[in-house]
Parts: structure tokens; sequence; C-alpha cells
């Protein structure tokens, strides 16, 4: 290491060039910040839409543009990055590393997602308009009956793969090349566990997303048949291929945000995490299992009898590791000393949140009842309360629990409790009720519907508006805790906060642990 | 085995090596796979596209099998196309054999592809057809009509409680995509 | 058309279907207390034990982090102890839950086991998915199959807000599925275009429709009644426009309505025969274009996902050429080939319409009798 470090460049060809992980972290959080306002965005068209029966207000293609475009810009826009964005501030920080294995890399990881989500969203411009095939995109209806958009589609998740991949690969080699010494596997905080994980999940099933489309792109532009069945295809094959991507990558989506729950409850409990070794076990057990579970997502697709029922029993399996890390979670909080500060409010409602996310799931794992569930909003409800319950609360926790340390400066606690309380009380307003109309019969991916679903979408619709609009309250917390935020003091900021990010000042200076700590001798978890 | 003598690239080396193969694992493996899986197990619902070589055996008088004809015209397809006889009493072991019938009412020459589909799935494999009309495509000049052969037993084996086998052709034009093949010889 | 019996019986059934605001499954049992279907109520049976399950194991983990966030806070002096591990309750909370969803199996495979036991039906239906409307034919052993199309019937106005809305808006179709009762009955299940799905949520029938391959589902219904269900796969723009409509009536009335709907094509044969007004041909054209075209050619035939039929050259051009359009569908685009899908008095009618609506005014007028030449050659 060099010992002259100039400070970081000036300007905007800082950020053009950087290879600083803190910068880049940076870019990843606020790129995913924008991405989440985008997508929610046309969250509001389609509640708006649905806030009464008939159509008012868009045609209903261009409603199936925005549901399409909403799940696409969430996931991959929004919730990926952002956790990529929370490793890169992190990992290092955490293992005592001064920066990741791959420096140059990854800065091409967050350069190529801009471009990337920018075509993206340029297809609503397009002859034909954006996709509008859901974000399954499930053959033939995004093959042989899509518009001519889908090339640009296919290319957008071809390079946010190729993004993914690289971050994945580099945070693996900065997890096993680059601890500090003395840190060894089993006294990482779980945090890096969770994502050390992860990252092993995108590396195998990225390149799975990433054949899908390309058998896509082969079916439209060069006559293959993989999904048609004119040429001996099958377009149940599109779905096997997709969800053996799509259930690891709904893990992908919750593990790291695990992984921030269990850093935070502790931390406000001041008690140390119960069972760190289970923790980690049972997230080796969630990616395991993930990878033989996918056709849950396909029930009603006319599989054998052996196939449904083998996919039944391993879906209902994976209830015992999860269920394993809430115990454990609450274990953590009991006898603990807890004040409730807003990363904790956020902690606390996601434990709740998820945990009935997790008991929905359940009832989908059983495939005879999923016979009624399937493609209703039963399952909308599911998802959105352990995706937007479940890892958005736990990357709002997180933001509120690192932004004074990355900053220096503390946020208001009181608007932090009060974007806590709308965001809760708006989230249950909008995703309880589709419970509802769901279990009723209202289907997924409809613009419009019967009367008797009337009253519980208005509600839903209402709850989503609340909901949003807490997200700019969201945003103006942020913006006025790193603009005029009261200064922290000292480098611990919260009481019970373990770990070697919290060793260093508030703000860190560009470059730190370039002499790796010393790590204390502390028994193994 | 070490691929480099930095841990770092050696690191990077390995998880590239595998992000690749898991792309090739969806083509070379995945794919394959499921039509191996399909064809083995039978399934899919997907009978051979190869005429079954028959095996002299005894006909079981004793289990009657009902075998219900459909006919489905794919998306785009305009031709006439019905079974001959919507459903057929057979014995296992013993050879049948009946006609589909398609008639193209346009005035330009087409080329259809029958693509054939057993319920209940597991039927499949225990279904053989000795000649069928699925097996190629079938050519019809404008303003023409014909009779489709279609001969079939059904295997002794088939599971005692399946008593009743709904064989169904989803009818494809495939005029144009023939029309590319020929142009690109 | 329905028997006139058949179409009473359904309206004195209890309103069990299109409840306001329910927030459950439909039990599989009416209001009345009658049995629609056993599988329906039993996989209700199954939803309802492991929610009874889950609100159990919620009660018991929310209550104690309820308590513990009441009683072990920093602001009531408590000390924070340090216990961060014990294996026998770790090893208690990753068997106990292990053995409850053995538990919850058991009952699962065995009604998962039932839905698949589609043989032996007295009646098979093959139910055929389009963008976006369902085609049911009448598998018979004499080859003599019923077969229709089912398109939505709720009119455009009330669903662009100029009408009001209807008590079964969005649920109701021109032709529904008219099964017998306490008849198994068994689907054959496909499509022509794109997967669509097929489901009746009160008789707890859904199966995908997949196109090339066929799927099959069962059902026997014991009790009469009027069951409305949606498609339940993405399928285009118009997915949320078409329903599933099946009236479950007696067995004598199922057969006095196969009687009629053989009559009725026998009645349109022969209706092909005659010469009709410009007035019937028109009316009848306007139904039909509202069922089968506005969806992508508009309201005011000004086009939409299709092209416009307002001053269109095939609508104003020689009357062959428009023929060839309805008849075999334009190859390579979202035009269906209609001649399969109409008769050939209806494709008289619409394309008469077609003509002369609009501000199109050829004056023309085509009969049953022009199609039928045009489609002989």
């Amino acid at each position: 290491m060099g010992d002259h470090h100039h400070g970081p460049a000036k300007g905007l060809s800082r950020w053009l060039y950087t290879t600083n992980h803190k910068d880049i972290g940076t870019m990843y959080l606020w790129f995913s910040f924008a991405m989440f306002l985008l997508g929610g965005a046309f969250a509001m068209i389609i509640r708006a839409e649905l806030f009464q029966p008939g159509m008012q207000l868009v045609e209903p293609g261009f409603f199936n543009q925005m549901t399409t475009l909403h799940g696409l810009i969430m996931v991959f826009g929004a919730i990926m990055p952002s956790f990529v964005g929370l490793a890169n501030w992190l990992i290092p920080m955490m293992i005592g590393a001064p920066d990741m294995a791959l420096p140059r890399m990854n800065n091409w990881s967050f350069w190529i997602l801009p471009p990337a989500f920018l075509m993206l969203a340029s297809t609503l411009l397009m002859e034909g308009g954006a996709p509008a095939f859901g974000w399954t995109f499930y053959a033939p209806l995004s093959t042989t009956y899509a518009p001519p958009s889908v090339t640009f589609f296919i290319f957008a998740i071809h390079i946010l793969g190729v993004s993914s991949i690289m971050g994945s690969i580099n945070i693996i080699a900065t997890v096993m090349n680059m601890r500090a010494p003395g840190m060894s596997y089993m006294k990482m905080p779980l945090f890096v566990w969770t994502w050390l994980i992860t990252a092993f999940l995108l590396v195998a099933v990225m390149p799975v997303l990433a054949g899908a489309v390309t058998m896509m792109l082969m079916d439209i532009h060069f006559g293959t048949s993989f999904f048609s069945a004119a040429g001996g295809g099958d377009p149940v094959l599109f779905q096997h291929i997709f969800w053996f991507f799509g259930h690891p990558e709904v893990y992908i989506i919750i593990l790291p945000a695990f992984g921030v729950i269990s850093q935070i409850i502790p931390a406000f409990s001041r008690k140390p995490l119960f069972g760190y070794a289970s923790m980690v076990y049972a997230t080796a057990a969630i990616a395991f299992l993930s990878f033989i579970v996918w056709a849950h997502h396909m029930y009603t697709v006319g599989m054998p009898l052996a196939g449904e029922l083998f996919f039944m029993y391993a879906t209902m399996l994976i209830a015992v590791p999860t269920g394993v890390k809430v115990f454990n979670w609450v274990t953590t909080m009991w006898r603990g000393a807890m004040t409730f500060e807003t990363p904790m409010l956020f902690s606390i409602g996601f434990l709740v949140l998820f945990t009935i996310g997790g008991f929905t799931g359940l009832m989908l794992s059983i495939a005879p009842a999923d016979f009624q569930y399937h493609d209703t909003y039963f399952v909308v409800a599911h998802f959105h309360y352990v995706m937007v319950a479940g890892a958005v609360f736990s990357m709002t926790a997180a933001i509120y629990f690192w932004l004074p340390k990355w900053t220096g400066r503390m946020y208001n606690e009181t608007m932090g409790k009060v974007h806590f309380w709308v965001s809760f009380i708006g989230f249950n307003i909008t995703f309880f009720p589709q419970h509802f109309v769901g279990l009723a019969g209202m289907p997924r991916r409809i613009p419009d519907y019967a009367l008797q679903f009337a009253d519980f979408n208005m509600m839903s619709s209402i709850g989503a508006f609340i909901y949003g609009a807490s997200q700019l309250l969201f945003l103006y917390n942020v913006i006025a805790a790193i603009t005029s935020g009261k200064r922290v003091t000292d480098e611990k900021i919260w009481d019970g906060a373990e770990g070697l990010e919290w060793t260093l000042p508030s703000p860190p200076p560009y470059h730190t642990f370039e002499v790796p700590p010393t790590i204390e001798e502390q028994p193994a978890h | 085995m070490r691929l480099s003598q930095d841990p770092t690239i050696d690191t990077v080396a390995k998880l590239g090596a595998v992000s690749v193969a898991m792309f090739a694992f969806v083509f070379v493996v995945m794919v394959p796979l499921y039509n191996v899986l399909c064809d083995a197990l039978g399934i899919n619902g997907k009978t051979s596209s190869e005429a079954y070589i028959s095996v002299v055996s005894e006909v079981d008088e004793t289990r009657s099998i009902k075998v219900q004809f459909i006919a489905t015209n794919n998306d785009g397809m305009p031709w006439a196309f019905a079974p001959d006889v919507t459903e057929m009493v057979v014995h296992p072991g013993a050879a049948n054999d009946t006609v589909f019938y398609a008639a193209n009412p346009t005035t330009a020459s087409m080329i259809a592809q029958a693509i054939p589909s057993v319920s209940p799935s597991r039927a499949a494999e225990f279904f053989h057809k000795t000649e069928c009309f699925c097996f190629e495509q079938q050519p019809l000049d404008g303003e023409s009509e014909a009779q489709m052969p279609l001969q079939f037993i059904v295997d002794q084996d088939l599971p005692a409680d399946i008593k009743t086998i709904t064989l169904s052709y989803t009818l494809f034009d495939v005029t144009s995509l023939m029309r590319d093949k020929v142009a690109s010889r | 058309m329905l028997n006139a019996r058949a179409l009473a019986a359904a309206a004195l059934m209890p309103l069990a279907a299109n409840a306001q605001n329910q927030i459950n499954m439909p039990t599989g049992v009416s209001d009345a207390g009658v049995v629609i279907t056993e599988l329906g109520a039993e996989i209700y049976g199954l939803h309802m034990l492991i929610f009874w399950i889950s609100v159990a194991i919620g009660v018991g983990v929310f209550g104690i982090m309820l308590y513990s966030i009441y009683a072990h806070r920093k602001s009531r002096g408590v000390k924070p102890s340090q216990f961060h591990e014990h294996t026998g309750v770790e090893i208690a909370w990753t068997v106990i839950p292990f053995f409850i969803l053995v538990a919850m199996a058991v009952p699962a495979t065995s009604t998962l086991l039932e839905v698949y036991d589609n043989d032996d039906a007295e009646l098979s239906i093959l139910v055929t998915g389009y963008q976006w409307k369902w085609k049911y034919e009448y598998l018979d052993a004499d080859g003599e199959n019923i077969s229709f199309f089912s398109n939505l019937a709720t009119s455009q106005e009330q669903i662009y807000n100029t009408d009001v809305k209807g008590e079964n808006y969005l649920l109701e179709v021109d032709q529904p599925l008219v099964i017998p009762v306490d008849t198994k009955v068994r689907f054959l299940i496909t499509a022509s275009d794109v997967i669509h799905s097929w489901w009746v949520p009160e008789i707890a029938v859904k199966r995908d429709a997949i196109p090339g391959f066929i799927n099959e589902a069962w059902t026997r219904v014991l009790a009469e009644g009027v069951y409305r269900g949606q498609c339940t796969e993405l399928c285009g723009s118009y997915h949320g426009f078409m329903p599933v409509e099946v009236h479950v009536v007696s067995k004598d009335e199922f057969d006095d309505w196969t009687a009629s709907k053989r009559g009725a094509a026998a009645a349109d044969a022969a209706l092909a025969a005659q010469e009709l007004s410009v007035d019937d041909l028109m009316a009848r054209g306007a139904d039909i274009y509202n069922a089968s075209c506005l969806a992508c050619h508009g309201a005011k035939g000004e086009g939409g996902l299709g092209n416009a039929i307002a001053g269109s050259a095939i609508a104003m051009g020689g009357v062959d050429s428009h023929l060839n359009v309805i008849v075999n569908g334009v190859a390579g685009t979202a035009m269906q080939a209609f001649g399969a899908q109409l008769s050939d008095v209806d494709v008289a009618a619409v394309t008469t319409y077609q003509r002369n609506a609009f501000g199109n005014n050829t004056g023309d007028v085509v009969q049953a009798s022009d199609v039928v030449s045009y489609k002989e050659g």
C-alpha cells in the first residue's frame, strides 16, 4: 500500500472512475433509491387504476406494462442493488479489509446498471410499448406474442445479470481472501455470512436467467423452438428454467436482509445474537433448499403427481430453518435491555410482518390449497409482505442504522419514527386486504375487477398512496441528515452496536483498515 | 486445483468458471434433461415422434380402454381439422386405426405440423403409434383436403387404474418456418 | 339458449357467490348448507387447518415478542442478559416444527391424490383458451360435439363508466358452460395461442391452458347454481376480461339444453339458407362485433390493437377479400381465423355490419349463402 493518499478526486470524474468501496456503495444506494421511487411511481399508477372498478386512467395494455416494469425495476433495480450497496460499504469494514478484492471490476459492476435501466425504461417509448408480459415473462406471451421491445428487455437483463455476477464474485473473493488475521469464518458478523452465501447463490443462478433469456432471444430471432410446441418445444420448459433461477432469486433478496436484522436486533437489545452458529447453518440450509423447490410456482401447470408431491414436501421443509431464524431473533430480544430507535422499529416491524408473510408462504406451499391461491391476490399479498415488509424494511433499518457512521451525522429521530409508523400503517392498509380479495377470487394482473372486490381495492389503493408518500419522507430524512444532521461524536454511536465498523471514526476516512486491525481474542461463536 | 498463485485471482477464476458452467448448464443439461425425463418417464404427455415397431402380442380382451380424440387449431391456422371418430373403445395389445380429416380452405398451399399430447400424461409411454400423421409435416395445396391416418396400440402394461386416454392434436401452421428453412439452404 | 326452467332455478339459488367483501376462500358449501363439491370443501378445510396452526404459532411468537418489548426495555432499568445459545432449546424448535409439518403433509397428500383422480368421468369437455375468450366443446361418443365460444358479456359502456355496472360485472358471458349436477365431469384443457388458466373458485378447479398440450381436471358439482370464475394466467391485454361462467343444472335440464343447443346449430344452418333482412343482419352483426371484434377494433371501429374498421380499405373494398380476412384470419398477426368460431350466418352478419357501420355505408349486404359460396371457392 503506497503511503501518499490523496483524498478522493474532485467533481464528476470522482464518481465515474472511483474504485473505492465506500463511493461505490454510495452510488449503488442512491441508484437503488431512485429506482425504488420509479418503481413506486409505476405502483401508484397501478393502484390508481385499481382504486375503483372500471377503466379510468390507463388502457389494459399499458396497465400490463406498468405491472411488468414495476416488478422488474423493484426486483432488479431497487432491492438487489441496494443490498449490493450495503455489501460494498460494510463488508470491507466488517472484516477489517481495506477495500473489495477487485476494485476496478467493482466500478464496472455499478456503472453498467444505469444504462441498462435507462434502456429498460425507454421501452415505454418504443413502438408496441414496453414489455407487458409480467416480470416472470412466460413464453409464448414473451416470445411469439411479444412487442418489439422484448429484445431490449433481454439485453437489459443480460447486462444486469453480468453486474450481479461480477459483484458476487467480488464479494466472495473479498470475504474468502481478505479477512483480517484472527477473523475466522465463525467470528464474522452475520451480515457478512448472509452476503457470502447469497453471493454463491447469485453466481449459480444469474447465469441460468441469462440462459433463459438467451433461449427466448433464439426463439424470437433465430428460428429455434425451445418454448414453442410447433417445433417440438414446450412452454412449460421456460417455467422450469425461469423458476430454477426465480426461487433462489427470492432468497437472494431476503438473505442479506436477514443479515441486517441479525446486526440490528442485538445492537438495540444490548445482547449478543442468540444462536450464531445455528443462524449460519440455517442460512446455508435455506440456500441449499432454495434449489430444489422451484416448481411450487407451477403447481397448476399439469405436473405429474410425484413431482407435485416432491415440490410440496421440499417447500414445506424450508419453514424449518426460517422458523429457527425467527425464534433466534426473538430470543435475542428476550431479557435484553431494549431501546426503540428507528432502526429497531423497522427491525421489529420486519420480524412481525415477515413472519406473517412466512405463514402465508406455508399456506401457499400446500399444493391442493394452492389451486385456489395460485395467480390471485393472495400470492401478491404474500410476496409483498416478505419483499417489502421483509427486504425493504430491513434495508430502511440498515440506512437509519449505518447512515450516521457513513456520514458522521445523525438523522432526526422523531422524523424517523414518523416515517416508521406511517410506513407500517400504510403498508398494512395496502397489503392486508389483498389477502381477502385473493381468497375471495380476484386474479392477479388484471386492470379491472368484479364489484365484490371494490371496497378492499379502494382500501388497498389508499394505503398505497400513504405508503408511497412516506417514502418521500424517507428521502427527506436522509437528505436532511446528510446536509444538516447533528454531528455524531463517538465511534460507537449506538450503545449496543458491535463490529469493526463501529471502531472507525464517523465518517470513516476514505481508506480504512489499510493496516489490518487486531481481532480481539474471543472464542469463536 | 489452483488456477493462480494469487488467492484472489484463483477465487475469481474459479467463480468465473462456475458462472460460465451454469450458463452452459441451461443449454447442455437442463434442456436435454427435461426432454429425456419427459420421454423416459412419459410425464409430459408427449408421445414418441417415431413410429413404434410393433411386437406381436396377446390382446387383453378383459380390459377396455376408452380412447378419445381431440383436434385443435393453433392461432392463425385456418384449416378444418377434426377426428373421424371422437372416441373408440380398444383392448390393450390390439392394433387400431382411425383417420383425421384436414382441409385447407385458403387458395395458397400450406404446410401443417400436428403436435400430439396425451392425457393423463403418464399414459403417454403406453400409447404406441405405429403410424401417425404427426410424424411428418403435412402439406396441403390450396382448397384441398386429406384423410390423415393414425394407427396405434395401447400397451398391456398400461397402469390398471387408467381407463380413459385422451389424445389431442394441435395443428400448427409451419408454412413460413419451412419456407425460411428451404430459403436458407 | 338456456332453458327457462334452468334459469329460474339458478336465480333462486342463494347468492353465495359474489358476496361483497368476502374475506375467505369459498367453503365448498353453499349458504344453504349444501355441499357444492366435496373436493372444494376438503381444500377449504386444509386451508383453514394451516391457517389456524399459523395463527397459533403466530400468537405464541408475537406474544413472547410483545411481552419482551414491554418487560425487557432499558427504560425499565433492566440489565441485559448475555446468554447467546442453548442447544436443547435450539434442537427442540428445529424438531418440533418438523413434526408439525409432517402432520400437515398427511392431509395435504390425501387431498392432492383426490385432485389427480381424473378417470371414470361421465362427461368430457374440451376447454380451449383464446385471447380473450374460452371455447367449450362437449365430446360426444357419436362425434356430434356441441361447441361454442364464451365471450365476456359486460358492455364497453359499463367498463368505461358511461353506464351503471351490473351485478355480475366482468363475470358474465354470452354463452355459459352448462353441466349436469352430480355428474363427474372431466375437463380437457388447452390453449390456442398463449398460456391461459381456467378457474372457478367455488368448484375449486384451476388448471393452466398450455398451447400444444392437453391438461386434465375433474369436478363433481353437487349443488345446482351459477358459478363464476376468471382466467388466471396473464395472457395479454384483455386477460382480465375473459371470465368463466358455469351453470350446473339438473340432468333433465341438461338433456333439454343439449337438445336445444343441437337444435340451435341446426337452426343456424337452416337460417343460412334464408335471406335475412338488412336490419336483422345489422342487429345480429352488431352483437357479434361487440362480442368478438370490439376488444381489438374499438367500439367505433377506430382500431386499437387491431386495425381501424372505419374507413378501412378492406371493409370498403371487395367482399371476398373482406371475407378472407374474417374467415381465414391474417397469418403472423393477432387476427384470428373467425371462420372456425362463427357460423356462416354470423360471418355474414358481422361482415354486413362492418361494411355499413362506422360511417362505412357501402350499402353491401352479405348473406350466409355468400359466405358459403366464398368458402367453397
